[in-house]
């Protein structure tokens, strides 16, 4: 019999956010850089499964991703069968340095895809001088919904099978078929109203545009597959326009959720970018 | 002009009602609605997952849930075996204003899987390169 263990390995945190504990899941991989990785909406960590068994990742960098609350194996809040869950910028970014603070990680590079993608331009914004870059995978740094705001308050939202029907196109269409559905699996596995309350942070509560933006000397890496209709090629060309020091990288054949569509053509890349920041000191 | 998207959609009913897998994941869906080609468009009725009827319109007086409205040559995109970007989907379509949904997107959402399986059965059927 053979078998194969994944160098992964996923624990609980209990990690305070706003004030209230949280139960965090994360995993993490590697040793090197701390590389910080955040999940789409309504999805969850293993979406970067195959960037932490990649050894020319993981030989440089220690590549971590946790669960926001109300995903994965993050717990919601006690309480919160009485809540509607709505994530907020506020609390997103509190989330995330509440995770980089708690595990001591050093001038992280954070990296997020589409709302993580939008997140991580707001970090760079408020501590870009505590990090060492960040990449927005399809991120762009303001809301453009292609879809009317009255979809969101159909019932349909409850349905895991509605919210991955919803997203299917904006997985590219040479992406291998083993990873579309594995990819819109977890937004199948997601708990109900998860994706809408996500949809508050990622059509509403993210506008970053700014006159003077200021990522303290921080680099951004806006990288976006040409077939994400949510966040287009425009966008981020336009986004990395405005940031000082954002570089925009437009990726062929690939989709809105690049590292678990198409993990092969993505690393191609990736890694030139890892090497960038590695070599800047 | 369009002989090829009609010949296209005129193979659905055979294709969706042949496919087990199809008409399970459509079980919950009884509609009917138009996809409208130009000025060509077509009244697709829909009983529990099978296509029951493929009706060319205009159809006076005959009511339709939501409409799909693509010129003919968006459609011939679409069902390009790789579609370009900007069209492998009825939401980037619309997205880059390809495509037109109106009417009551109720039945669309609620067998939203199942629909866009459906439409995008022709692909690789319409012959030659994109137009």
């Amino acid at each position: 019999m053979s078998m194969v263990i994944e160098p992964i390995i996923g624990r609980y945190a209990h990690i305070t956010i706003e004030g209230v504990s949280h139960r965090i899941y994360f995993e993490e991989s590697g040793s090197g850089i701390p590389l910080l990785c955040l999940h789409t909406a309504g999805a969850h960590s293993s979406q970067y499964r195959h960037l932490m068994c990649d050894a020319a990742v993981t030989d440089r960098f220690r590549v971590l991703a946790f669960d926001l609350p109300w995903h994965g194996k993050s717990n919601p809040p006690p309480g919160w069968q009485d809540q509607e869950y709505r994530l907020t910028s506020a609390f997103y970014v509190a989330a995330i340095r509440a995770f980089v603070e708690a595990m001591a990680l050093e001038r992280p590079v954070v990296m997020g895809c589409s709302m993580g993608g939008r997140v991580v331009v707001r970090l760079a914004m408020q501590c870009g001088a505590d990090l060492r870059a960040v990449i927005g995978l399809e991120g762009s740094d303001h809301p453009s919904p292609w879809y009317d705001d009255s979809w969101l308050d159909r019932p349909e939202f409850l349905r895991g099978d509605f919210c991955a029907a919803l997203v299917s196109g904006l997985v590219a269409p040479r992406s291998p078929d083993e990873f579309r559905w594995e990819t819109l699996w977890h937004y199948y596995q997601s708990g109900p109203d998860v994706f809408k309350g996500d949809m508050h942070f990622y059509r509403t509560d993210s506008e970053y545009r700014a006159e003077r933006a200021d990522t303290h000397g921080c680099p951004v890496y806006l990288m976006t597959g040409e077939y994400d209709y949510s966040c287009t090629p425009q966008l981020t060309r336009e986004s990395a326009a405005r940031i000082p020091a954002a570089e925009a990288i437009i990726m062929r054949d690939l989709g809105h959720f690049p590292m678990s569509e198409n993990p092969g053509r993505f690393r191609d890349y990736l890694l030139p970018v890892l090497t960038r920041i590695e070599e800047r000191r | 002009m369009n002989d090829d998207i009609s010949r296209a959609i005129q193979t659905l009913p055979d294709r969706v009602n042949a496919d087990h897998r199809l008409t399970r994941i459509g079980r919950y869906c009884s509609t009917e609605f138009l996809l409208a080609a130009g000025e060509a468009s077509f009244h697709i009725q829909v009983e529990r997952g099978r296509i029951t009827q493929v009706l060319p319109g205009p159809r006076r007086m005959r009511a339709w849930s939501f409409a799909l409205r693509g010129a003919p040559d968006a459609w011939r995109h679409f069902w390009q075996p790789v579609p370009a970007v900007g069209f492998n989907d009825i939401f980037a379509m619309c997205r880059y204003g390809h495509l037109h949904i109106d009417g009551d997107v109720g039945p669309l959402l609620e067998n939203l899987r199942f629909i866009k399986e459906v439409i995008a059965l022709p692909r690789g059927d319409i012959a030659g390169d994109a137009p």
